[in-house]
């Protein structure tokens, strides 16, 4: 059947005709922006404030995690990783950082509990699986429905980070993004999960004083608030080009404003 | 004690019809909830503009545009693939041991989860070959996940073709080609659009393998490197993240009439061409 | 060689042939590829017996994901095999022809909604339902196996449906003539004959149960542990490569191919059988 040499000649050309197209007609001023899907809302609408201005630039922005901003960076898959990280990882050491912008952590529960403060130690061994129940902590006697990010998440690695000497109890329930944990949050009374500051909505869920300190931006602002990390912007050398316009932008006055009005903190 | 045939058919029938009507019931109430709050949000405006604010506001044209084009480049690769290959495999080689596992081998990739060629298509159309998100990655990705589909369903709609047609054919002078063109492709239409269908809703209402291959980008694609994000991505995102329920709910109306849309089609088609040649 | 048009086609068809075939072997070849050598690195008993999934830290066991994903499909099983083939059999024996003109279109239409759409309303109504009512975090094992369910009712009403009603009807008029009453007619004689074709419809379903992702991620919890009742919080392998596959490198992403192996076996498994249950149908007949 297959016995043609022409055919499988030909077969072969193609083939590799194809694989070596790969890359090249890639329109190169594509800004690909990949990660952490905390800064992702931010970073389409810094975007298309950007493009307004300048129609010519295209900017790409996906998700997908910081560590994924960070792999695809180092890959080159993005021109500009996103990681919302509180220390950068050993295999991030050779990209280049800017800070764009800083990012509370806030520890939510469900409106309706009572518990209005944890201190660092409950909330360790609430992720680790040692406290389990609400009434351990003076609140209601049920199940402590524990919800966490996936591993490649920036506002996990920090949170884990920052309260230190978390493993992860196997009971904890996983969500793939901020959005997700609140609107879980928002749905079980019993729940206590973690979420960017900025996307806390007093309507629906209840963010929880940390050591008797409120999360609130005064207090993160004030480095008194502990459950707090910086966003960078990572690109492989010093960014250039429409890179570096665009990190300049976010970096500017009005980009700063933005940040600010949609509920994070400037890089200050 | 025996109960009468006639009583045990009607138990029968109340039992049967109760399940009937409950699964009618859940999977209308599924398409009537998302109606119900998603076509208040579809006006002109969302369907004609540019997403805005994150998704809050404006609309969902260039969603609109890449749910279009991305299963449209995925049907445009695997078709000709497929149905070539499948006129191959039945019309111009012998029924061998080879063939017998190249058909096993379809089935099973046609098994495949649609993650597991997200994943492929992720690491070697995104990564390796660098092709970045784009309208290219994710086409390549859905044109090999639909392909053992077409493959199969055209391979059977040409096995269903008589043979005395094709011998009618052969007996008139035609060549072989000339028999597939015109006489056995005709008459497998009606399987292959089904086919073709069936590949067409799998890729609209496909999530996780599109995310990672075509990305999720907001603006109008204006070439096949740009990425692109699909009505099913945007219902997700926008649900997930709980930054507009209404809009995501409006975006799942307008994806549900889509897959009406196409299913409609598919009938209109089927019907002109079976009643062309019966 | 004489180059006329008919050896011009049939060159073209070998080389598109050739093509298709080969990139298909393409996927195959890398998952295993990525994947076997890293089974046969870390052993197959560390990797699919062992319940410590933490990549982080070099451990990859796999367990809970298995044993999820089966409870799943089991549990879709249970819901949507019944029910469709229920469906199938009053679709095709006691409603008629007129009313299927607008009710099969309208499955078709169900089958063809996204799978996120199912998973949303599973964690909009479902989920909150079953913690109000049954207790536990209502992300879990039990709302993930129901929305699976529902969403392989087309597929198995449809398949179960061609199998019916490709019984002849002379089964059907014999079985009538001779006395039975319908529903006899139907459960002695046609059911009896149209058994492989249903039981092939479930294994399939049952295949596309296995495979899927949104839904899943969306209400099951993805808990990586060894569910002890339905009410708990479950990841299935497909779930679990969907959350990490982003920025997975190195041995953790082969595990992830190798995750692939893992599920291409399941699937591998459940087509043989439902091959096997229809070639013995042929044989009989």
């Amino acid at each position: 059947m297959f016995n043609n040499r022409a055919t499988v000649l030909l077969s072969g050309l193609l083939a590799l005709v194809f694989v070596g197209t790969g890359g090249c007609g890639r329109n190169s001023a594509t800004v690909t922006v990949a990660g952490s899907t905390a800064f992702q809302p931010f970073a389409e609408k810094l975007a298309e404030q950007y493009v307004a201005n300048h129609p010519e630039a295209v900017i790409s922005v996906q998700g997908g995690g910081s560590a994924l901003g960070i792999q695809s960076t180092l890959a080159g898959t993005a021109s500009i990783g996103m990681a919302d990280l509180v220390k950068l990882p050993p295999e991030a050491q050779s990209l280049h950082p800017t800070v764009v912008a800083q990012d509370g952590i806030a520890l939510v529960v469900h409106p309706k509990n009572p518990i209005t403060s944890l201190t660092l130690d409950q909330i360790r061994d609430i992720f680790n699986g040692k406290i389990v129940d609400w009434s351990e902590l003076g609140g209601a006697a049920h199940a402590i429905t524990v919800v966490s990010r996936e591993a490649g998440s920036g506002t996990r690695s920090s949170f884990e980070q920052i309260v230190n000497g978390i493993q992860l109890t196997a009971n904890a329930i996983i969500q793939d993004s901020n959005g997700t944990i609140r609107e879980t949050v928002a749905n079980d009374p019993y729940a206590l999960g973690y979420l960017s500051h900025g996307l806390v909505d007093p309507t629906k869920i209840k963010a929880l004083q940390v050591d008797k300190v409120e999360c609130t931006r005064e207090e993160i602002k004030a480095k008194r608030y502990p459950l707090v990390r910086p966003i960078y912007l990572l690109t492989r050398e010093e960014p250039q080009g429409v890179a570096r316009a665009f990190i300049d932008y976010i970096l500017s006055a009005e980009g700063q404003a933005m940040i600010l009005k949609d509920g994070l903190l400037p890089a200050r | 004690m025996r109960i009468a045939p006639k009583y045990t058919q009607r138990l029968a029938v109340a039992l049967l019809g109760g399940a009937t009507l409950l699964t009618l019931l859940v999977l209308l109430f599924i398409i009537l909830f998302v109606l119900q709050k998603g076509l208040p949000a579809v006006t002109w405006q969302f369907l004609s503009q540019a997403p805005r604010d994150m998704g809050r506001s404006g609309g969902i044209l260039p969603v609109i545009v890449g749910t279009f084009l991305l299963p449209l480049l995925a049907i445009a690769i695997a078709l000709p693939l497929g149905v070539g290959t499948a006129v191959y495999l039945t019309e111009y080689t012998r029924e061998t041991r080879l063939t017998r596992v190249i058909r096993f081998g379809t089935d099973c990739l046609a098994g495949i989860p649609s993650i597991i060629f997200g994943l492929f298509g992720f690491i070697f159309f995104v990564v390796i070959l660098g092709f970045g998100w784009s309208l290219l990655s994710g086409g390549l990705t859905l044109a090999l996940m639909i392909l053992p589909t077409i493959i199969r369903t055209t391979e059977e709609a040409i096995r269903a073709v008589p043979n005395t047609f094709r011998e009618v054919s052969f007996s008139l002078g035609a060549t072989r080609w000339e028999t597939v063109l015109h006489v056995v492709l005709p008459n497998a239409l009606p399987g292959i659009v089904t086919g073709i269908m069936l590949s067409l809703g799998r890729s609209i209402g496909e999530t996780a393998a599109v995310i990672f291959t075509a990305g999720s980008a907001l603006r109008m694609p204006t070439s096949v490197y740009d990425s692109v994000r699909t009505m099913a991505v945007h219902f997700y995102l926008l649900a997930r993240e709980g930054l507009s329920n209404e809009n995501a709910y409006g975006t799942a109306a307008v994806l549900i009439l889509a897959v009406l849309g196409v299913n409609l089609t598919a009938y209109w088609i089927m019907n002109r061409f079976v009643g062309r040649h019966t | 060689m004489k180059w006329n048009s008919e050896t011009i086609v049939r060159q073209v068809l070998t080389v598109i042939a050739f093509s298709s075939i080969a990139g298909l072997l393409l996927i195959a070849l890398f998952i295993l590829k990525e994947g076997l050598p890293f089974i046969l690195h870390v052993g197959p008993r560390a990797f699919l017996l062992s319940s410590n999934w933490d990549p982080a830290n070099g451990h990859y066991g796999i367990y809970p994901m298995i044993v999820a994903s089966i409870w799943i499909t089991l549990g879709a099983m249970l819901v949507g095999a019944p029910l469709g083939v229920a469906g199938a059999i009053f679709l095709n024996e006691f409603v008629p022809k007129p009313a299927m003109r607008l009710i099969k279109p309208t499955l078709e239409l169900l089958a063809g909604i996204p799978s996120v759409v199912f998973g949303f309303i599973g964690v909009m109504v479902l989920a909150p339902f079953i913690r109000a009512h049954l207790g536990g975090p209502g992300l879990s094992l039990l709302a993930g196996a129901l929305i699976l369910g529902i969403m392989i009712l087309p597929t198995v009403i449809s398949i179960s449906t061609d199998a019916i009603a490709a019984v002849p009807s002379t089964f059907r008029e014999g079985a009538l003539a001779l006395g039975a009453t319908r529903w006899q007619a139907v459960h002695m004689v046609i059911l009896k004959a149209a058994r492989s074709g249903i039981l092939a419809s479930i294994i399939l379903a049952m295949g596309r149960a296995v495979g899927e992702t949104m839904a899943v991620i969306m209400v099951a919890g993805n808990a990586v542990k060894i569910p002890h009742g339905p009410l708990d919080s479950v990841r299935t392998l497909t779930a679990n490569i969907a959350l990490e596959m982003g920025y997975a490198t190195g041995l953790h992403r082969q595990a992830l191919f190798a995750t692939g192996v893992v599920l291409f076996i399941f699937i591998m498994i459940l087509n043989s059988l439902a091959g096997l249950v229809l070639r013995k149908k042929v044989r009989r007949s």
